[in-house]
């Protein structure tokens, strides 16, 4: 039993015991369904949730469609290579190439993976059955977020050479010198801390609380209809939130995914050309 | 139970278990764009590009074709044009030539002709005369012989004579001819004396 179906038949059972004690909102507890698996393996614990189950069906999913749209591919694309090929184009032109810079393309595929694994995950949030995203999990973008943080770290390193490049951070060029005692805290925390950090937060975070709408909106509807007094008007405009943030939820998950995406662009960008 | 691991729970703070499951799911997605799907598209835009660029040249290429082929048809149709031109001023030289030959030879035949005529008309006068001077020879002869009574019956007596009258006769007529009528001097055959 999922943990929204949990909460679910507490609203419901609530009704039953014609309890005073009111709607029980949702809470943390949504994000820790009960394990459908657990085991130890070197000392680490992995627990199988649904959650878990949602991030692999995803992914293959996301994996297999991207295969398909490029299993026989053509110079006049078919209608699936099509689909495929804008998605990919969106990342490569716009991302790859427009905002990393004209040496942006060998970035194309690793932007790419990013930008459709958060998107496949995103979309568990409003898939029926599913209705959680994995990103909702802190562990998922955090982990996206610690490979970008190597990899623009590295590739730093890699164009401008590590001396130029830390001196460049610690130092920022055409700062009066009184300033970087100022300027190089900021700067050392942005570069390596904030940035990353930020990153995983922020896709996180939209997802975390898109889900804790949707559940609120969708439990309270519920509840509503199974009381008296103003349910009857309260009930149906729960029920549309539910249905409306929904739908503002889609957007939410095509945004962070396209923002994760170019911000690490733009960083890769600072990262292959000093432009400071 | 699941309630009293959430509460213990900081949502920033995560399991590594999941941390490594988020690591694998990644890293699978990453191999498969990496090797396969990039590589396809990165396929794909080239061959297309190489579609495009090809098609260009191509049409670049038949154009100057077309151009080439136009020129040489140009060409060739200034030469026909001078040669024809040429052909029709031979065909009216030779037309004329043609013309002026047909008028020489209309000529010379006119002259034939009339000269024949004038031959024949002369043969047939001389034979008139021939006829008629023997006629006229029998018949004053025979009219002499009538108006003298007497027969002259030997022939080559008769002839001598009537031959000598004409002869004489000739012979008055000629003196005053001789002056440019050449008319009856012509036709008088020389073979007779």
């Amino acid at each position: 039993m999922t943990s929204s179906a949990l909460a679910l038949a507490g609203v419901l059972a609530v009704e039953e015991s014609g309890g005073g004690d009111g709607f029980q909102a949702p809470g943390l507890s949504e994000f820790y369904p009960e394990p459908i698996a657990e085991f130890s393996l070197l000392g680490v614990d992995f627990a199988i949730t649904r959650i878990t189950l949602g991030l692999w069906f995803a992914t293959l999913a996301m994996l297999v469609f991207m295969v398909m749209t490029v299993r026989r591919p053509q110079i006049v694309p078919g209608k699936l290579q099509f689909v495929g090929e804008s998605g990919y184009s969106l990342v490569r032109d716009g991302i790859a190439r427009d905002v990393v810079g004209p040496r942006g393309i060998p970035f194309a595929p690793f932007l790419a993976s990013l930008f459709f694994f958060i998107l496949a995950n995103n979309f568990m949030s409003i898939l029926p059955l599913a209705q959680i995203s994995p990103m909702s999990k802190f562990a998922f973008p955090l982990v996206l977020a610690l490979i970008c943080w190597v990899l623009y770290i590295y590739i730093g390193i890699r164009e401008q050479g590590a001396g130029k490049y830390f001196k460049d951070i610690l130092f920022l060029p055409g700062v009066p010198k009184a300033m970087y005692v100022l300027v190089t805290p900021i700067e050392i925390l942005q570069n390596f801390i904030v940035r990353p950090f930020t990153l995983a937060v922020r896709l996180f975070a939209n997802m975390f609380a898109g889900h804790m709408l949707l559940v609120v909106f969708s439990l309270g509807a519920v509840y509503l209809f199974s009381r008296d007094n103003f349910s009857i008007v309260f009930g149906p405009i729960s029920a549309l939130m539910a249905i409306v943030m929904t739908f503002f939820e889609l957007l939410v998950i095509f945004l962070q995914a396209y923002v994760f995406t170019v911000l690490m662009g733009t960083y890769l960008n600072g990262s292959i050309e000093a432009e400071h | 139970m699941s309630i009293l691991a959430a509460e213990s729970a900081n949502p920033l703070l995560p399991p590594l278990g999941e941390i490594i499951i988020g690591l694998i799911a990644f890293a699978v997605v990453m191999f498969v764009f990496f090797k396969f799907i990039a590589p396809r598209f990165e396929q794909v835009f080239r061959a297309r590009r190489e579609a495009i660029e090809g098609g260009i040249e191509r049409a670049e290429a038949m154009q100057a074709e077309a151009k080439a082929a136009l020129e040489q048809y140009r060409a060739q149709l200034a030469e026909a044009r001078t040669e024809a031109a040429q052909i029709r001023d031979q065909a009216r030289a030779e037309g004329q030539q043609i013309l002026e030959e047909l008028r020489t030879q209309a000529q010379e035949e006119s002259a034939r002709i009339v000269a024949r005529g004038e031959e024949q008309l002369a043969a047939n006068r001389q034979s008139v005369i021939n006829e008629l001077r023997g006629q006229i020879g029998a018949l004053a002869v025979d009219l002499a012989g009538r108006v003298v009574g007497e027969s002259l019956e030997d022939e080559s007596r008769r002839r001598g004579t009537v031959d000598r009258f004409l002869d004489d006769l000739d012979g008055m007529s000629g003196g005053g001819a001789s002056d440019g009528r050449t008319g009856s001097t012509v036709f008088v055959p020389g073979g007779d004396r």
